[in-house]
């Protein structure tokens, strides 16, 4: 019988990101006993690749901006279908926690008076992010990091969670086993916050790193929590296309934020070519117009490369299909230009974007500041996730609660850039606080000693089947195949239906995967372990964006090109069945009360 | 379109192993830890390689090659002679833990000794600071560090002499480095860094340096001006003699 090494804790945190590590700090500070589980290495997790900035009405750079304009401009970017509380909380709190991080030992750029510096960003009115060059995402983690470490908080670095343990019907910890050596471990505890990220790694051309698998959200579903929005995958517009090795690794907004332009093979600048009604008002009519709005001209409106995500994405996307892409399939960003515009061009753009420059310098021998990039969309981020309450973060389980990109609501059918790291940090402080709370009004939970037996064996069933058996890493290379072909920024439900009959044999093989080895950090066993929540993962993906009959956001129907007020009404959520099925249903947004809808009307 | 190119990957665990031959083929534009994956997924399923980002910005996937401490995701295989096998092994300052895994947990442990920051009180009645760009310009170079932990490998002090209990490295002392020169912070690590730390065990050879990926001047930047602090407390002539009188 597998033992297991056996910890307990008030609140347990799962995902040591931006909303993980922020939620530890906040349950600690209450005095509850507080474990953290990383995936990774501590201060490696996905957080550190944001670039752009945490974006936050400070109204340090423009003083126009106020919580009510950034709330407005989240909905409108959500296309409505946002948990309107989360929206509020989020802009209403955003600049306290930027704050907070500034007196932890952050350091952002600075404005001439010695303010913290704001950047513009597509779909924010104002210059809104708080930022540090292009290495906020670092900044962010690094500065929790090293505060969480003198809180008190236990780490486990390197786990793997297999399951979460219920106890009548509430949550009562979770178990796993630790990837250095391959021990089984529980961790008992009142309540669980899941900040375990997102689901890149179910397509081939992403910007996210390995851990993205969707376990939290595979996790949650298992016991029962309700999923929703899941058909909102963000393609980033600009991810890199050549060398074929680092295609989909991420080209910052910021770029575009500084000047940069996206051009075809004509070098026409094809974003002026279709902006959306509700986004004409508020964008450049000339060129000219756009660079005075780079460059901080509060009289000018933004340039359409400033559209939001999903727009640009599909925009990149109808170039190349119409054989105006660059050589390798993507289109031409150039920020080298505005050596026309500015003295010491070169230097500039490495100041503001230095990891930029030395990314595409190191992995595609080009230099940014003399030639344009070649971009193309990536999978980058998924708006839906575990439904949670828009206060306290818990989700429909007692006692588990969700923060940061596994959890939806805040960004409807489509997230702003730099959204991300303030919902990190909004978010994340809330699902602490809260769950510490639950902890408190809680006893602890009895473990189902059989239930946790059980995960074990099945955890090891893969070295029973042995290195003959199916192969785990050709699993997930199939799977990253068919979501990236069938389901990926243009989708029509009879390519989305086969995809479903693949992802049910893929089930089928992923049940049969084997491995050979021992389990000291064994990457074929995790991989083994981690594609059953990348299926689980992309057929609610799947479900969801089959269900929902119409093009929104992140969401573009080729069958159904057309937005639907109707369908503006609903989310969908889909929870687990009495005998394993995925429900898949309508629930009606709840309305946002008076004053709100006047804000959203006034800033329309 | 792919070549042929063979890899000598270390296997083995804390009780010992050997280099193993692998041959895969290799295209354009492929670094090594793309070759790493190509030998995992399709020749050895259970090789421990740790890896994250794959873009150089989280500092997981550090080893040897060639000899040379490098970040697999950021060492293209055209600057590499591929007529020769190409030779990858885990870092040697740490145990190793399964092929090219090492225990880097002492890096966690060792940070938790230096002083936390500790800002001073806010310059505006809102709570909030006032800083000058170029103060925060001075620093960025040390928070660009991705704690890969490279520099550690190579530092003597740890690598050959195995002083982990009492020398800090240079990850550590840029860490310090970067409290220090906060524009913010008010915290004393001087005491610390002579006694605590053994900055003195540094002798400047800046191995460090040259293979730091995100090119932090370490030694002269963070290392030198640490020391010059402590000889300025400790060890200057014109303060001893006002103390003797």
């Amino acid at each position: 019988m597998p033992e297991f090494q056996r910890f307990s804790y008030d609140v347990l945190v799962i995902g040591a990101g931006g909303a993980g590590l922020r939620a530890a700090i906040e349950a600690a500070a209450t005095g509850a006993r507080v474990g953290v589980i990383c995936k990774s290495l501590l201060g490696k997790a996905h957080t550190v690749m944001a670039e752009g900035g945490i974006a936050a009405a400070l109204a340090n750079v423009d003083d126009r901006d106020s919580w009510r304009v950034h709330f407005a401009d989240t909905m409108r970017g959500g296309q409505y279908l946002n948990d309107w509380r989360m929206a509020e909380l989020h802009a209403r709190e955003a600049p306290e926690c930027v704050r907070e991080l500034e007196a932890w030992g952050a350091l952002f750029d600075r404005t001439p008076d010695g303010r913290i510096l704001q950047r513009n960003f597509g779909g924010h009115r104002y210059p809104r992010l708080a930022h540090v060059g292009d290495r906020t995402g670092l900044e962010m983690i690094r500065t929790l990091q090293d505060h969480g470490i003198h809180q008190g908080m236990e780490v486990h670095m390197e786990c793997t969670v297999l399951s979460l343990l219920m106890d009548d019907g509430r949550v009562a910890g979770a178990c796993g086993y630790d990837r250095e050596r391959g021990r089984f471990q529980l961790w008992q505890a009142k309540a669980v916050v899941l900040a375990t990220g997102g689901i890149g790694r179910a397509y081939k051309i992403t910007s996210n790193s390995w851990e993205y698998t969707g376990d939290g959200l595979a996790l949650a579903y298992r016991v029962g929590a309700e999923l929703q929005d899941m058909e909102f995958v963000q393609f980033h517009p600009t991810g890199m296309v050549w060398p074929i090795s680092v295609r989909g690794i991420l080209v910052t907004e910021g770029v575009r934020g500084e000047g940069g332009v996206l051009r075809n093979s004509d070098g026409r600048r094809f974003m002026f070519d279709e902006i959306p009604d509700n986004y004409k008002e508020q964008t450049a009519d000339t060129e000219e117009e756009g660079w005075r709005y780079t460059q901080g001209d509060k009289n000018a409106r933004r340039p359409p490369e400033l559209l939001t995500r999903d727009h640009v994405a599909r925009c990149i996307n109808r170039e190349v299909k119409a054989g105006r892409g660059s050589p390798h399939g993507g289109v031409f960003l150039d920020i080298s230009w505005i050596k026309d515009r500015l003295p010491k061009a070169a230097d500039h753009i490495k100041r503001k974007l230095p990891s930029m420059y030395h990314q595409f310098r190191q992995l595609a021998d080009l230099d940014i500041t003399r030639e344009p990039m070649e971009v193309g969309p990536t999978t980058h981020y998924m708006m839906g996730g575990i439904r949670v309450n828009g206060d306290s973060q818990m989700s429909s389980v007692p006692g588990l609660f969700a923060a940061g990109e596994v959890a939806a609501g805040l960004h409807g059918s489509n997230r702003l850039g730099g959204n991300s790291l303030s919902d990190l940090l909004v978010f994340g402080r809330r699902a602490g606080r809260y769950a510490a709370e639950f902890a408190k009004n809680n006893s602890t939970a009895t473990i189902d000693e059989p239930e946790l037996q059980s995960t074990a064996t099945a955890a090891l069933a893969p070295f029973e089947r042995g290195p003959s058996a199916e192969n785990p890493y050709k699993v997930q290379h199939d799977l990253q195949e068919i979501m990236q072909s069938l389901v990926g920024i243009v989708r029509v439900e009879s390519e989305m239906r086969q995809a479903l009959e693949e992802i049910d044999r893929l089930r089928a093989r992923a049940e049969r995967a084997g491995i050979g080895g021992n389990r000291e950090y064994n990457n074929g066993w995790h991989t083994a372990i981690d594609i059953h929540n990348m299926i689980v993962v992309s057929e609610a993906i799947t479900r969801a964006a089959i269900f929902r009959k119409e093009s929104r956001g992140a969401q573009f129907r080729e069958d159904f090109p057309d937005k639907d007020a109707e369908w503006g009404k609903f989310n969908i959520v889909i929870r687990r069945g009495a005998s394993d099925e995925m429900l898949v249903e309508k629930r009606a947004l709840a309305p946002p009360p008076d004053e709100l809808t006047a804000v959203i009307r006034e800033m329309k | 379109m792919g070549k042929p190119a063979t890899f000598r990957i270390w296997r083995g665990g804390p009780d010992g192993g050997g280099f193993q031959q692998y041959s895969t083929s290799v295209e354009e534009g492929m670094v090594v830890l793309d070759a790493i994956h190509h030998v995992q997924a399709e020749q050895a399923p259970d090789l421990a390689v740790r890896w994250n980002c794959k873009a150089g910005k989280c500092g997981s996937c550090s080893a040897e090659i060639n000899g040379m401490p490098r970040l697999m995701c950021m060492t293209r295989l055209n600057e590499l002679d591929l007529d020769a096998p190409v030779t990858v092994e885990p870092m040697h300052t740490f145990p190793v833990l399964r092929d090219l895994v090492t225990d880097v947990s002492w890096n966690f442990r060792a940070k938790k000794t230096i002083k936390r920051f500790h800002p001073r009180l806010p310059d505006a009645p809102d709570g909030t600071w006032r800083i000058q760009q170029a103060d925060v310009d001075r620093v960025q170079e040390f928070r660009k560090c991705i704690e890969c932990f490279l520099c550690q490998d190579v530092c003597h002090v740890l690598r050959e002499h195995h002083k982990h209990d009492e020398f800090i490295g240079p990850r550590l002392l840029v860490y310090a480095a970067a409290l220090e020169m906060h524009p913010l912070d008010t915290e004393d690590r001087v005491s610390d860094l002579r006694h605590r730390h053994n900055i003195g065990y540094c002798n400047i050879t800046t191995c460090c340096r040259q293979v730091c990926p995100e090119s932090i001047t370490i030694t002269e930047n963070a290392i030198i001006p640490l020391k010059e602090r402590v000889v300025d407390r400790y060890f200057d002539p014109i303060k001893s003699l006002f103390h003797i009188l």
